[in-house]
């Protein structure tokens, strides 16, 4: 197997702006499959962005980007649902769907797109739901779940397409502290079971645990790169320094 | 002159209230199905679509239904179209209430959080799968009071058709009006009946309105 073989998501000189406000500035990003990486950085940096390129949700303007081997082609909506069926995302805000139960939540997916017949993805579902250890939640409704447990319906939820990525844009930002663990624990063992994981996230002490490398930005380009204990035990630019700093004030 | 009994008048004004209520649904029904498809152009996100959809609303919302009426009337005949009172009644207030409509239901999918869009979308469900699974079944739920009250305005606005000849609950009352000379005591038998048919759709949005309000 060559190098390319095993990469996952390849991204090359890619551009992004909001009008005249250019956010990404040529990001060159290439992961490797079962990778865990972390993306940190200040609020605006283009973290957020970037993350949300991957899989199509913000358009970019120019440079290439593919998941699997397949260029990102916005234009084509065939294209788009080949690429998003192997990228899988979880949101800050959870976004379950309120009026499907879990297991629903879970199954809609695979049976629309991927065509399961429910009895298929209802096994699926019942056992994804058992290893974000929520089994007996099958039948409940969103609202009747606490934060941590609707994220971790999400992350069961984002699985069931069986993605050969799976993007974390601060999964954690919206949940009370003592419910941050139950998601990490979980995110931690996709990691250990080899899931390719991009994830933006303010929890450092999690970052540096988890993941093969750490990415800081810093006005839409990548500042910085390399394992976490180079990154966080001896930052090279002023800029990170800076923001390490100031996570601890 | 002819003697009227006010069973006579309430009679007659029965019978002509089934007019009154299939122009009614007429005009929900068609409206319903011209502004969902409407609706579906609005959401498209094309350019013109969008243009098109919106200008159309603001037509039909900026000219009387009245006035509506009387195009419709007249202006099929241009077209050589024979225009009967049904026709022109039907259609007119089919174009009145999808532009409504659709207005009223573009605000209830403008009110879906965009996360539940981003993450349908990130699950490589196409436009309609959205629509369809994510969206619209959400919609439906704050959509039901407000169309349940729209459906209120269009009972009373089919009284309008009376001046194109139609002969609907109103026009019936005009003309037993003038044949009793009791004006009075006919329109009040007539307003009776209005209110006899929108109160119950008025109370129903009502009790919708505070169930779903519950549900949340």
């Amino acid at each position: 197997m060559s190098l390319n073989d095993s990469l996952v998501v390849e991204i090359t000189a890619l551009r992004k702006s909001y009008g005249a406000n250019e956010v990404l500035k040529g990001i060159d990003l290439q992961v490797r499959s079962g990778e865990v990486i972390a993306i940190i950085g200040k609020s605006g940096s283009g973290k957020s962005t970037l993350l949300r390129c991957i899989n199509g949700l913000e358009v970019f303007q120019s440079g290439s980007l593919t998941v699997d081997g397949k260029p990102l082609l916005h234009k084509q909506p065939a294209a788009m649902r080949e690429l998003r069926q192997h990228v899988g995302m979880i949101f800050q805000s959870f976004n379950l769907f309120p009026h499907l139960t879990v297991g629903q939540n879970i199954m809609l997916a695979p049976t629309l797109v991927k065509k399961k017949d429910s009895a298929a993805a209802a096994a699926q579902a019942r056992k994804l739901l058992e290893r974000v250890g929520l089994a007996e939640k099958f039948d409940a409704f969103a609202d009747q779940l606490s934060g941590g447990q609707q994220q971790r319906v999400a992350i069961a939820r984002a699985l069931a397409m069986e993605p050969a990525v799976l993007l974390c844009d601060e999964i954690t930002s919206a949940l009370d502290p003592e419910l941050v663990g139950e998601v990490l624990r979980v995110v931690e063992s996709l990691a250990e079971e080899g899931m390719t994981l991009l994830m933006v996230t303010h929890e450092m002490s999690f970052a540096r645990k988890v993941s093969d490398r750490v990415i800081f930005m810093h006005q839409g380009r990548v500042h910085e790169i390399g394992p976490p204990g180079e990154l966080f035990g001896n930052p090279q630019t002023p800029e990170l320094k800076q923001f390490l700093s100031s996570l601890h004030d | 002159m002819v003697d009227f009994s006010l069973w006579d008048i309430v009679r007659n004004l029965l019978l002509a209230g089934r007019w009154t209520v299939s122009l009614s649904l007429i005009a929900f029904i068609g409206g319903g199905l011209v502004g969902l498809l409407l609706l579906m152009l609005r959401l498209s996100k094309r350019r013109s679509a969008e243009w098109f959809v919106g200008g159309y609303v603001q037509l039909f919302q900026g000219v009387p239904l009245l006035v509506q009426l009387f195009l419709a009337y007249y202006g099929l005949g241009l077209f050589g179209i024979n225009a009967s009172a049904w026709v022109a009644a039907g259609v007119g207030l089919t174009l009145y209430s999808s532009a409504f409509l659709t207005e009223i239901w573009r605000g209830c999918v403008a009110a879906i959080p965009r996360g539940q869009w981003e993450a349908s979308q990130s699950l490589a469900l196409n436009f309609g799968e959205q629509l369809r699974y994510v969206i619209l079944p959400q919609a439906v739920r704050i959509a039901i009071p407000p169309t349940v009250g729209f459906l209120v305005q269009v009972i009373k606005g089919t009284a309008l058709a009376s001046v194109i000849g139609f002969m609907e609950l109103t026009k019936v009352g005009k003309t037993i009006a003038n044949a009793t000379l009791n004006p009075f005591l006919v329109f009040s038998c007539v307003a009776l009946m209005y209110f006899l048919l929108c109160y119950p759709v008025s109370r129903y949005a009502k009790s919708l309105e505070r169930k779903l309000h519950v549900a949340q």
